[in-house]
């Protein structure tokens, strides 16, 4: 009942913000990498943040996990909402915000361990499980990023064993293991073949019914294929962003013209 | 239709022949020398082995005996040293690397390290000498327990600090993006990921001390009788060995050259372990 309701509402009202960007700056050091972005990421909805490298797209991703934390001399101002609260604040509790906001890297990070005991690192972080709800949360998360059939009968075997394609398919699963609500993927297929890249799309599609999800992309049609919305970068700043099929067809900006016709970056 | 190699070819060809044959020869040089120790080593080890080395002590001068107090006491103390000192190493190892990265501090530490690793041995044992030796009155096994443990320490702060730094930046971004603490992710993710090289740097740890005696010559000494009170003097090889081939007496250069060839079977065997560690490891 509830959830019938709410889909309905989904389709009637414009999509809810899940977290909301507002006048945000970053800086390496002295040098601005981000330029007072104003940006939404929908609730329920896959991002696609696009532009030539070094234009702050995976600055960004770093950004709203605070990852940035860890390295002396970068720093954010501006305010990043995330169910009322500024998430970029000192206050915010960074591993708590951090299985909120799960994000997948460029280059597969298998952990030097089994394929069970990866995804079951990062649940521990946050839960107490027993043993079955363990195995359960294992089995669940494997099945959602179509990695289950694959590996099933090595769970216990080395995860850096598994193909790289199979090891980014169990970066995400672990990922989604920790149940967040926004996942960041960077560049999430750069390293991969067609066909694991077009499995990692796909499974992009089916993840948007539970998470948000932010996508840094060098590959246009990737952009195209799975994005509701598509966000243009440019040295920093934030220079156009709209629904991906507009963007694609009819781009406001000429700089975003410019870079998805390939003419520049 | 060759052409003739210039003269800069040729000139290059000679330099690389000559650069080879003496890289040779100095390998050639080396192993002579390596194999010539080994030999006699072997040659003159061989004749004194028995299992009476494991059965009998020590004898005074006339008798016949073994190495029975030495094995063990060495191996009492190298295994005290192994651990008070690994725990430590490992810590400051992983503070150096994980935590002080690339601090004013670390960077001070690092470089004491370094010093520390190739001090003369028998600066540690003076050291011990002077802080725990002197003030109790004695000679003791654990004065030796504690100069072996500061000679591993440095070993082991140097191979927990570089293979750590070795392991790459991303898997520790991978962990704390799944909202890992640093402690945890250091424990969980990072040891298993550089267990090798730093069970490599320990083996090799234990392999220096188990033969050093300069330490051992101002802090252990050395005793006659067998013994488990690592506050009393104890026996051990290497202070044995040196003792015993100093000696006029026939039956102890015999015993100095068992314990010898044993103290080096058991290096090589350290060696081959800590080898065959890293080949699995990294495969």
């Amino acid at each position: 009942m509830e959830t019938a309701m709410s889909a309905r509402e989904a389709a009637q009202a414009p999509p809810v913000p899940r977290i909301m960007m507002e006048n945000l700056h970053f800086f390496y050091g002295e040098t601005e990498a981000l330029k007072n972005i104003t940006l939404a990421l929908p609730q329920c909805q896959a991002t696609g943040m696009i532009g030539p490298s070094g234009c702050g797209k995976s600055t960004l991703l770093r950004v709203l996990n605070r990852m940035y934390d860890l390295y002396p001399g970068q720093r954010a101002t501006g305010r990043v909402m995330m169910d009322g609260e500024n998430i970029i604040s000192p206050e915010i509790d960074v591993n708590r915000l951090r299985s909120r906001i799960g994000m997948v890297f460029q280059k597969p990070t298998p952990f030097p361990m089994s394929v069970y005991e990866n995804i079951a690192f990062g649940v521990r972080l946050h839960e107490r499980l027993g043993r079955a709800a363990m195995d359960e949360r294992v089995e669940w998360s494997l099945v959602r990023a179509a990695l289950w059939d694959e590996v099933k009968d090595r769970l216990r075997g080395p995860a850096t064993s598994l193909s790289g394609g199979q090891q980014q398919r169990l970066c995400i699963a672990r990922s989604i293991a920790v149940r967040p609500e926004v996942i960041l993927l960077d560049e999430p297929t750069s390293a991969l073949d067609p066909i694991s890249t077009l499995k990692i799309e796909e499974l992009i599609d089916e993840l948007k019914t539970d998470f948000t999800i932010a996508i840094v992309t060098h590959n246009m049609q990737q952009a195209a294929r799975c994005t509701d919305q598509v966000a243009f970068f440019y040295l920093g700043e934030l220079i156009e962003v709209g629904p991906t099929a507009q963007v694609f067809t009819a781009p406001r900006q000429r700089r975003t013209q410019e870079y998805i016709t390939g003419r520049f970056g | 239709m060759r052409r003739r190699p210039s003269s800069l070819v040729l000139r290059r060809q000679a330099i690389n022949g000559l650069a080879l044959g003496l890289a040779s020869f100095a390998t050639l040089l080396g192993l002579i020398a390596l194999t010539w120790i080994l030999a006699t080593i072997i040659v003159n080890g061989a004749t004194a082995l028995g299992p009476q080395l494991f059965t009998r002590d020590t004898p005074p001068p006339g008798s016949m005996g073994g190495l029975r107090n030495a094995l063990v006491g060495s191996a009492i103390m190298t295994g005290l040293g192994v651990l008070l000192g690994t725990p430590i190493g490992v810590l400051a190892g992983t503070h150096l690397a994980e935590f002080g990265r690339a601090s004013r501090f670390a960077e001070t530490i690092r470089f004491i390290n370094d010093i520390l690793l190739s001090a003369p041995s028998i600066v540690t044992g003076l050291f011990v000498y002077q802080i725990v030796v002197q003030p109790s009155g004695h000679f003791s096994g654990l004065a030796g327990v504690l100069a072996l443990a500061l000679v591993l320490l440095p070993v082991v702060v140097r191979s927990t600090d570089e293979t750590l730094r070795l392991v790459p930046i991303s898997l520790r971004e991978a962990a704390l993006a799944l909202g890992a603490p640093h402690w945890r992710m250091v424990l969980r993710v990072l040891y298993p990921a550089a267990r090798t090289g730093m069970l490599t740097g320990v083996l090799l740890g234990i392999a220096r001390i188990s033969g050093e005696t300069a330490p051992l010559l101002f802090t252990a000494l050395n005793n006659q009788y067998f013994s488990f009170d690592p506050a009393q003097p104890m026996a051990n090889m290497p202070v044995v060995i040196f003792q015993f081939a100093l000696s006029p007496y026939a039956a102890w250069h015999a015993l100095a050259w068992a314990g010898a060839l044993l103290m080096t079977l058991f290096v090589l065997l350290l060696s081959v372990a800590a080898r065959r560690l890293l080949r699995t490891g990294s495969a």
